[in-house]
């Protein structure tokens, strides 16, 4: 089947739903469909409260609580692999949120969630047999596989995250490790879990999700205890929030935006099989989206839904009635047909990278890069990506350089874009369509290469000679030979040079041969 | 070719026979080397249909160098025999002469010789008959003469046995008049000239024979690459579907355009540094649509238009980025947006290729720039069903049936559309595949890099057929 994605939609939200709906799978009917409930304890709840320290590295944070779970080693090991899932994708990599998992009874509340410097935090963090202060912990991970990946999310700050319980023991400095006095075991009946983070939706979110995975093996099974989150301004909220929420649709809607024909039942129906509660009301139906199915956005998310549970093989295709005249791109159909133009004249077309180092576009044409109205981009792996490319004569100077051993003359050009810093444009930078071939050979070959600019012209029907004509005028260029170099006018508008190319230039794209280039823009005939 | 005079030579004497002759015979009878003969043979038959020659294989028999020797000096027995005077030979004194050893065996068995053991003063050999017939020696020098057939084939074969005789696999042409034989040769001609056309001389003269089976000559022309060969089809194929073709000259793009438009949260791993190209200059984007901007910001933050949103803290600085651009959806997104300004809408199909960047890990089949194809639609009461009819009825085109499932395909969200201005009505249908993946399938190319950029191969360029997708 063709898998639908929101076009353009992210990852983050795909790999959420593979973790979600698919985890709980598809429920066959309503009764079945657990409810999750968050319950208040019988004496006070357990309260996290967070200071204004926090503010600066990391502000939010969720807690809740499971009661009376019984942990398999299988339940325990995907416990922990869930948590690892979810680090991985939703949380950016504990850089929005992370979250931490306590065995309550080893620990007691109220919970505080401050910021400290990391020279006065001492605890002993969980696998670890000594106790270590925040700064030795930093230098001890740089070398740990899995956690020096963290580091860097709080290593520059004046204070690092952590949470304590009312006797000072430390249960986690999020997001880089837990304390080792609250690790959860088999024996363990009570889990505290906290999310912290940069992003307080996400951290929500999250927490939903474990504890509607987790609370099915509690005593009283889906249900959450609530903990009292206090915030520095004296805010009080209850999680988690295990929210459910209503949208109203209609079959119709649903009918047209698959392309079928169901009744408001069955669709009700098919809804409900994928774990979105549905129930028709009158001509409309209500449908329940549960904590689990935070991806459920807006009503196109539901269609989509029923559009699985109908099946996308059921679905009949159909073809749009659009009436449209196409058109090409004026720019485009010029290129095309120079193409074949260029290549009927005997040259062979190259395609090159648009990305280059800055001495592929100056030093090595003999040019200044400050003199260069050239992109430069900000994290470049390696020199190939430094700058966008402003000629295409490196690239096509480099496939000569890869292919010394055919035979002799080269022929080859290209008609492609090359990018140009432009403060006109909202972006700062346009694309500009040139052509550029190069003759290599034994002998420079000038004449060929002017002989090219003669039938390009032809082809554009610009005659040669002043005013409305084209003309060559000779021209100083460090790239070309002296006295070897002409400038291209086309009705007094310079478009191009054309010569044969110095030989500092030749060594410089270590190859050896003689050669001649002819380098314009087109657009100019657009 | 042979020389004339060798030529004719060869012409006279198949002249004399009335059926054929072989060249082995033609050899002996003007005494020379039958290679030359057959040197001879191939030049004449290259000259047209004047002989007809038969290729045949022939074996003979062949002396062996020892079998000369003996042909000249005798066999070995013989000369035994003929060493032992009148009162015989000591047997050590036999054995030292040259062909004692091999002799002696052979002239006893022939009871030619007897050996008298109780002799005084050694073992002494005599002879036991008056005179011999040296019959191996007889032998041989009858296959010398030519006349090896006068023996029988077991002699033939005992002698080979003996290694004496080889018999030797000899090709030799039999040779005949041919249509157009004379014992003249007249010069061959190469080439047709203008000359003879204009005078009618052609007529009379002979012309070389072609070799059909090699190749001709390889032509001095210009090629086209073969990533644009396939690009060419895939417009080709979009225009004939009626789609126009998107204005995607702009490599760089801003955030704001490339993900915040298409309802990309801010925070999405895909803006991370470390699959986005970020530019350091022109660092930031510096002009948006600001109605639209405040639209897409609060849906973002707040949601709207039926939406939750993300309920994130959407910021400004974050959308100014520039990149170069991820994917070609950024211009469907302006594109969009424009149509969207239009008074009254009407439905579009529109579609482009072009080169898009990836700050990726490079490997065999995956580079930092690539072409990605993109096809949208936009009208009324698109549905799924319409979506998976167009995208089958495009591969089908191209004749890559299941392909279906390896394109990107989706419809546009309300969040992105909506926002931009679009009818509540419309939907936007769109899909899309990189151009290299197919070009590499159909050209059997496995290193991307042998395609795309500077290290390509160009014999490859030189090579590659016409792109015909439909086949």
């Amino acid at each position: 089947t063709m898998s639908l994605t929101s076009f353009a939609s992210s990852l983050d939200w795909s790999s959420m739903r593979s973790l979600t709906c698919r985890c709980l799978c598809v429920c066959p009917n309503r009764a079945l469909t657990p409810r999750y409930r968050r319950v208040c304890p019988s004496g006070n709840p357990h309260r996290l409260i967070i200071t204004e320290e926090t503010v600066a590295v990391r502000p939010h944070a969720v807690a809740a609580v499971l009661r009376n779970i019984a942990f398999t080693q299988e339940r325990y090991d995907s416990f922990i692999e869930l948590q690892e899932k979810l680090h991985q994708n939703v949380c950016r990599k504990r850089a929005l949120v992370a979250i931490g998992t306590h065995d309550l009874d080893t620990i007691s509340g109220v919970f505080t969630y401050t910021a400290k410097p990391p020279g006065d935090i001492l605890f002993k963090p969980l696998n670890q047999t000594k106790e270590y202060t925040a700064i030795k912990l930093m230098s001890l991970y740089k070398s740990d596989s899995h956690l020096r990946h963290y580091l860097h999310i709080i290593e520059d700050k004046p204070v690092f995250p952590v949470i304590y319980d009312s006797n000072g023991i430390v249960l986690s400095m999020p997001p880089i490790i837990n304390g080792d006095h609250s690790k959860i075991t088999l024996n363990t009946k009570n889990v505290f879990i906290e999310c912290t983070g940069t992003d307080l939706t996400k951290a929500k979110t999250v927490l939903d999700i474990i504890v509607t995975m987790f609370s099915e093996y509690c005593k009283e099974p889906f249900t959450v205890e609530e903990v009292e989150v206090v915030y520095p301004d004296g805010k009080t909220l209850i999680y988690p929030e295990l929210a459910y929420r209503t949208e109203t649709i209609t079959a119709d809607f649903i009918n047209k935006a698959v392309g079928i024909n169901e009744s408001a039942e069955s669709v009700a129906q098919m809804l409900t099989r994928m774990c979105l509660r549905s129930e028709v009301m009158g001509d409309h139906i209500q449908v329940e989206i549960p904590p689990t199915r935070s991806d459920v956005i807006h009503a196109c998310d539901i269609m989509e839904d029923a559009a699985i549970a109908y099946g996308f093989n059921n679905i009949i295709h159909t073809t749009p009635h659009t009436y449209t005249v196409s058109n090409q791109l004026p720019l485009n159909k010029l290129t095309e047909l120079l193409r074949h133009d260029l290549a009927a004249s005997g040259f062979t077309e190259a395609l090159t990278f648009a990305l280059c180092s800055q001495e592929d576009i100056a030093d090595k044409l003999g040019k200044n890069i400050t003199d260069i109205e050239a992109v430069h981009i900000a994290n470049p792996k390696t020199a190939e990506f430094q700058v966008a490319r402003t000629t295409l004569l490196p690239g096509l100077l480099k496939t000569v350089g890869a292919n010394k051993k055919m035979p002799l003359p080269l022929k080859l050009f290209e008609i492609s874009d090359v990018v140009l810093k432009d403060e006109s444009k909202d972006v700062g930078a346009r694309n500009n369509r040139r052509l550029c071939a190069i003759f290599y050979n034994k002998t420079p070959g000038f004449e060929v290469i002017h002989g090219l600019l003669d039938r390009i012209m032809q082809l554009l029907e610009v005659k040669p000679g002043q005013g409305e004509g084209y003309r060559i005028q000779s021209a100083s260029d460090a790239t070309y030979f002296p006295g070897r170099c002409a400038e291209i006018f086309v009705r007094d508008k310079s478009i191009g040079r054309l010569g044969v190319l110095h030989p500092d230039v030749i060594s410089r794209f270590e190859i050896t041969m003689p050669c001649s280039a002819l380098d314009i823009d087109i657009e100019h005939f657009l | 070719m042979a020389d004339n005079g060798l030529l004719e030579s060869v012409l006279q004497h198949v002249e004399k026979v009335d059926d054929g002759v072989d060249s082995q015979a033609v050899a002996i009878s003007l005494g020379l080397d039958h290679q030359t003969v057959v040197g001879a043979v191939k030049s004449l038959q290259a000259l047209g249909d004047v002989i007809l020659a038969e290729q045949r294989t022939s074996k003979h028999w062949e002396l062996t160098g020892e079998g000369a020797d003996i042909a000249e000096r005798g066999s070995h027995e013989a000369r035994v025999f003929g060493a032992i005077p009148k009162d015989g030979l000591l047997q050590t004194e036999l054995m030292k002469l040259p062909s004692g050893r091999v002799g002696f065996s052979k002239a006893m068995s022939s009871k030619w010789i007897r050996m008298d053991k109780g002799h005084e003063g050694g073992p002494r050999v005599f002879r036991m008959v008056e005179t011999i017939e040296d019959v191996v020696r007889q032998k041989l020098l009858l296959v010398r003469q030519g006349k090896s057939a006068e023996l029988e084939e077991k002699d033939k074969n005992e002698l080979k046995k003996r290694k004496l005789l080889t018999e030797v696999t000899v090709k030799s042409y039999w040779i005949t008049k041919g249509g157009s034989f004379s014992t003249s040769i007249t010069k061959q001609e190469t080439e047709l000239t203008a000359e003879m056309i204009s005078s009618g001389s052609w007529r009379d003269k002979k012309f070389k024979l072609y070799n059909f089976d090699a190749l001709g000559m390889a032509l001095d022309c210009g090629h086209l690459h073969p990533l644009m060969k396939v690009r060419t089809q895939f417009r080709q194929i979009f225009l004939e579907m009626g789609f126009t073709e998107m204005p995607t000259n702009n490599f760089i793009e801003s955030s704001f355009w490339n993900f915040d438009s298409l309802f990309q949260p801010q925070q999405h791993p895909a803006r991370d540094q470390h699959d986005t190209f970020f530019l350091s200059d022109p660092a930031l984007a510096h002009e948006f649509p600001q109605d639209y901007l405040e639209k897409v910001k609060k849906v973002h933050t707040e949601g709207g238009y039926g939406s939750q949103g993300y309920k994130y803290d959407w910021k400004l600085e974050e959308a100014r980025k520039n990149v170069l651009r991820t994917h070609t959806t950024a211009v469907s997104a302006r594109m969009l947006y424009r149509l969207a300004q239009q008074e009254e809408f009407t439905p579009v199909k529109y579609f482009s290729i072009d080169r898009v960047f990836r700050n990726e890990t490079l490997d065999a089949t995956h580079l930092a720039e690539f072409h990605q194809i993109e096809g949208v639609v936009a009208d009324y009461g698109l549905t799924l069903g319409d979506l998976m009819g167009v995208l089958h009825q495009f591969f089908t085109k191209l004749g890559l049936k299941k392909w279906v499932e390896v394109g990107n395909s989706g419809i546009f969200r309300p969040e992105m559309l909506l926002p931009m201005g679009l009818p509540e009505g419309v939907t936007v249908i769109a899909w899309g595949l990189s151009l290299e993946r197919p070009t590499m399938i159909k050209y059997g190319i496995n290193n991307i890099r042998e395609l795309v950029g500077h290290k390509v191969n160009l014999q490859m360029v030189y090579d590659s057929p016409l792109c015909r997708l439909d086949s």
